[in-house]
């Protein structure tokens, strides 16, 4: 398997962006070279030749857990919009939405 | 479509699962219930929350799978990351790289066959409400979000790019309505948003080039809307390419009120969505004994349900082009056990057709709740003679009406009584003894003279009020004339 | 003691709740004492007790909770800026279990931020302290949950264990921790850090008290996917089974990176299992080598996705701005901190497009070889043997700005993780700075009611360990 090159100041940006994270460029460095020194250890994996062995997502293997189709009691409105940031008519509110979603 | 072009079209359809609960948590999944009152931790994506798989909602999209001829295979569900206020965790738990339904299709009433080539499970977001000066997300000064959608089971079916016509997109959107709500999944109303197209549109000149570059449609709210949308964006892709522009891959919004697409965003925006495997849920395997038993509780199927129509009728004779057109509007008005036991009854197919074609579609609503057998008592009247097509029809209507009743009853109250034997032959005499010459003309027979029947027997319908039954007047000519 | 009525659960929740007073200023062992609430629970024990009712397998024992555990009403915070002042509207499966067996529940206990730390340092709301050496890390990131029951705060805690976050603050404040097999405790109202790897369970002074409290959380849950089906776990009932006839592998890569005082340690407790009737041998298991780099790879991965929600919209923090990807943005900038948003990053990185292959998915394949490298040991082993963590508590501030070294002290414990299996921390005697050492003892999936009594002869041969002793006030 091919190793991916070096993590860039770019690619850190490019992250933080896709994340919601605001880095000032003093963070950008810092982090761009700590995230690369992890990466780097992490680079004895990537360089394993595993072709062939299936990946384990959960360690016990479980399937075809259900739920039967029942109404269960939700939470009470009140106590959910008191915990939100802003609400107005019984909806959270929320600023201007820049567009349609993805 | 302009000559010289063909469109490639293939349709991506969000349809919600009619399911007692939400797909991961115990909410009612109800439409157009008060704001954020059906909400839990889950639907919410409080911290700390975790999804747990409805039952129903998996047979529900197995059945979709059956009903559309998929292969239905172990399934697992993936995280779609991406930011949005309607989305309650800022992920979409869907699936994705294996998918519980693959390789179906569905056939529609003119014959085609359309592939399916995915319906996967996945949840529906909360509903966004834009304030401010226009009321739409653009120009709003900020938004509302109501999460009691957030959660709702949803099965995506994506086809192949299989159609070429606009008139094909509208004629699989219906069908696949029809087989959604016949397999009990959903109710199928595009109107209220429990059926959402979106339309993968693309153009080329023969069918030997391969696929042009596709455009996406989105907020297609009805079928005609489908149809609109798909001739504009063919019609706008195919003035580019013959202006010598290209056409670039992109999203587009259909407004309705302009008639026209516009652009929502180009491929490169395309998001990164990190899909990877959802840690909070476990692979689902359905076994061969559950997918059976799924498959057994579903209904038949439009297509199936059209084809035992025109066995029917080619048991009597063979099917028309009309008698078609009468089979798929009574299977489209779910009309087609009426017929069936009708004619189980003893009652012709074409008469048993036509009456729930032509007259009970008029209510369908009221049709579908009608006790069949009081239909077949009328139509075995009718047939018989005992009631004029005319009375049928009338006493028909009363039966709508009133949900079922006894027809013969309804018919004497209405007066409809059948005339006797007797009084029809002196009126079918007198009438034949007021014109000599056009009874000599049809004793003569011959193509001709037969054609004279009809004359004779609508002035016995005239001088009955309507009241006689035609095929007995038939008879007596017939009986008359010696033959 | 308070079901047989020898004390009342009153009592006993006023002598912790001064300790906590004297004690915890010097230690910062809880972001929040609900000693209001505490004290109704303790009445309502009380009144069980004394109208003969059953009032549970804890009754009137004070318990604190990691504050990534949800209590209806009761804030939790997970450490972080940007969930101050959320009550949650629900309780965790295991809090609710815990109120029906008649725990007391005494606060809850700072963490790292979300879980992510090895020292409790990056609480937003401050470091905890090592009761031992206030000048030390408890470890993390269930430090305060660690230092509450070193210090006589709470007999029992419960923490959460991604990486190593249970045993190790174990190991260093000098309690027994216990990271149960995945899907045995109930995951739900747990805030979650990385899903497939996170699991709840008991820290206490004793192993037969972190038996009891496994048994009381422990069991199959409804409303979490992962749990397992299995029988009420009573891992109590074996625990003075003993070890005879019992194999236990001392696991050389755990052994290779540890600090020479930590390594003999580990060589003493197991000659105190040999001596008690074990077979001792030393096996090698070369995938754990790899735990680190697969789990710095997989855990942010998931975090980064799990972390999403907090965006300003429905609960925590919310920072305005002109619209609604700038209010993400602004309240995810000011209320994460510096150790969440690299994770943050670092997952968002290893799942993007064009990665996701080289890192995430191939630590996924390192994962499978790491279960198979330990069930081949397993054949022959019953158990396996090794230090919690590389050194002794280390000093405030050692770490803190060198995230690989920090990574770097959970070397041991991450393959646990990893598998899903069971380990347990025991406490066993001190290195050449007198701090705690703790032993580690890991089993194959399910295998508790084992690692637990194999725990329980090493408790017993352990010497023992002063108590701390805390000066009262803030430490300067
Ligand atoms: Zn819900």
């Amino acid at each position: 398997m091919a190793e991916p090159g070096r993590l860039t100041r770019e690619d850190v940006a490019h992250v933080a962006a896709l994340a919601r994270l605001h880095l000032s460029d003093a963070e950008l460095d810092l982090f761009t070279g700590q995230l690369a020194e992890v990466l780097d250890h992490a680079s004895d994996v990537a360089s394993l030749d595993l072709a062939g062995v299936a990946p384990t997502a959960h360690a016990m293997a479980v399937t075809n857990v259900l739920r039967p189709d029942e109404v269960r009691p939700g939470l009470d409105r009140d106590e959910v919009l008191g915990q939100a940031p802003s609400v107005e008519d019984h909806r959270f509110r929320v600023p201007r939405i820049p567009g349609e979603a993805p | 479509m302009k000559p010289g072009w063909e469109m490639v079209i293939g349709l991506e359809v969000h349809c919600e699962l009619k399911t007692a609960t939400k797909l991961f948590c115990g909410c009612p999944n109800m439409f157009g219930d008060e704001a954020n009152t059906n909400v839990c931790p889950v639907c919410l994506g409080l911290p700390g929350s975790l999804p747990v798989l409805n039952q129903k909602a998996v047979e529900l999209a197995m059945a979709i799978g059956t009903a559309l001829n998929c292969e239905i295979l172990p399934s697992t569900f993936h995280r779609k990351n991406y930011f949005y206020p309607d989305q309650a965790k800022d992920y979409q738990i869907s699936q994705y790289d294996e998918p519980i339904n693959v390789n179906g299709h569905l056939d529609l009433p003119d014959g085609s066959r359309v592939g399916i080539e995915r319906a996967h499970m996945e949840e529906d977001t909360g509903k966004t409400s834009h304030a401010g000066s226009s009321g739409r997300i653009h120009g709003s000064d900020y938004s509302l979000v109501d999460y009691n959608r957030s959660g709702v089971p949803l099965v995506e079916i994506v086809s192949a790019p299989d159609m070429r016509s606009s008139a094909q997109a509208r004629a699989y959107a219906g069908e696949l309505r029809a087989v959604l709500v016949a397999s009990g999944a959903s109710d199928g109303k595009m109107e209220e948003g429990s059926m959402r197209v979106d339309a993968n549109v693309s153009v080329r000149r023969s069918v030997d080039d391969p696929f042009g570059t596709r455009c996406e449609i989105k907020n297609l709210n009805s079928v005609r809307s489908l149809g609109r949308a798909i001739e504009y964006e063919a019609d706008r892709q195919i003035a580019l390419i013959e202006a010598g522009e290209v056409v670039v891959q992109q999203t587009r919004h259909w407004d309705e009120d302009a008639g026209r697409t516009v652009t929502l965003r180009s491929k490169e925006d395309a998001y990164d969505y990190r899909y990877f495997l959802e840690p909070d849920l476990v692979p689902l395997v359905p076994d061969a004994e559950w997918i059976d038993a799924v498959a057994d509780t579903l209904g038949m199927m439009p297509a199936v349900r059209r084809a035992r129509l025109v066995r029917l009728l080619e048991e009597s004779g063979g099917a028309s082009e009309s008698q078609l057109d009468q089979v798929a509007t009574v299977v489209d008005l779910r009309l087609d056990d009426l017929v069936v036991s009708a004619v189980a009854g003893g009652v012709s197919s074409g008469l048993a057709l036509a009456r729930t074609a032509n007259e009970a579609a008029n209510d369908a609503d009221a049709a579908r709740r009608l006790d069949p057998a009081a239909y077949l008592a009328l139509l075995t009247m009718e047939a018989a003679g005992t009631v004029s097509a005319t009375q049928a029809k009338a006493v028909l209507a009363d039966l709508l009406v009133r949900g079922g009743g006894d027809p013969a009853a309804m018919a004497k109250a209405k007066g409809f009584e059948a005339m006797s034997e007797d009084s029809l032959a002196s009126t079918v005499a007198e009438v034949v003894v007021a014109h000599p010459d056009e009874w000599g003309r049809y004793c003569e027979g011959g193509e001709k003279g037969d054609k004279l029947a009809g004359f004779f027997t609508g002035l016995v319908m005239k001088a009955t009020r309507g009241q006689a039954n035609g095929k007995a007047v038939a008879t007596e000519l017939q009986r008359l004339r010696g033959g | 003691m308070v079901s047989s009525g020898e004390w009342s659960a009153v009592d006993i929740l006023e002598q912790h709740l001064a300790a906590i007073e004297a004690g915890d200023g010097a230690v910062h062992a809880f972001n929040l004492v609900t000693a209001d609430l505490a004290r109704e629970q303790a009445v309502e024990v009380d009144r069980k007790v004394a109208a003969g009712e059953d009032p549970g397998l804890l009754a009137g024992v004070p318990v604190a909770l990691k504050d990534n555990l949800c209590t209806r009403g009761v804030p939790t915070t997970c450490s972080s800026r940007i969930l101050e002042g959320w009550r949650p509207p629900y309780d965790a499966t295991v809090v609710t279990r815990l109120r029906e067996a008649g725990a007391v529940m005494v606060g809850k206990t700072n963490m790292d931020e979300f879980a992510m730390g090895s020292s409790t340092e990056t609480s937003a709301f401050g470091p905890t302290r090592n009761p031992h050496d206030t000048s030390r890390v408890p470890g993390g990131s269930s430090g305060g949950s660690a230092a509450a029951v070193a210090a006589g705060f709470a007999p029992l805690a419960l923490g959460s264990d991604t990486g190593g976050s249970i045993r190790q603050p174990a190991a260093l404040c000098g309690v027994v921790g216990m990271k149960p097999t995945y899907g045995t405790v109930s995951r739900y109202g747990l805030v979650a850090f990385a899903s497939s790897l996170d699991q709840i369970g008991p820290l206490a002074t004793s192993v037969a008290d972190a038996a009891l409290l496994f048994d009381v959380i422990g069991g199959n849950d409804l409303l979490d996917s992962t749990s397992l089906h299995r029988p009420t776990p009573r891992a109590l009932a074996v625990l003075d089974d003993g070890v005879d006839g019992l194999t236990v592998g001392v696991l050389s890569e755990f052994l290779d990176g540890a600090a020479p005082d930590v390594v003999a340690r580990v060589h003493q407790a197991a000659e105190a299992l040999a001596g008690a009737g074990a077979r001792v041998e030393e096996v090698s298991v070369p995938e754990v080598a790899f735990g680190l780099s697969a789990y710095y790879l997989i855990a942010p991965g998931e975090a980064s996705s799990n972390l999403a929600r907090y965006d300003g919209v429905r609960y925590g923090l919310r920072v305005d701005a002109e619209d609604v990807a700038a209010m993400n943005t602004a309240t995810r900038s000011a209320g994460f901190g510096a150790e969440v948003k690299r994770r943050i990053m670092l997952g968002t990185y290893v799942l993007s497009a064009g990665y996701m292959d080289a890192y995430y998915n191939q630590a996924l394949r390192v994962r499978t070889r790491i279960i198979e490298g330990f069930t081949r040991a397993y054949h022959h082993c019953d158990v396996l043997l090794g230090p919690t963590a590389p050194t002794t508590a280390f000093a405030l501030g050692a770490k803190v700005d060198d995230p690989l070294t920090m990574y770097l002290s959970d070397v041991c414990t991450i393959p646990s993780n990893l598998a899903g299996h069971p380990a347990i921390s025991v406490p066993f005697g001190t290195g050449d700075d007198g701090l705690p050492v703790g032993v580690q003892l890991l089993g194959p999936a399910l295998s508790e009611g084992t690692v637990l009594k194999v725990a329980a002869v090493v408790e017993a041969a352990a010497p023992p360990l002063a108590a701390p002793v805390l000066v009262e006030g803030t430490p300067t």
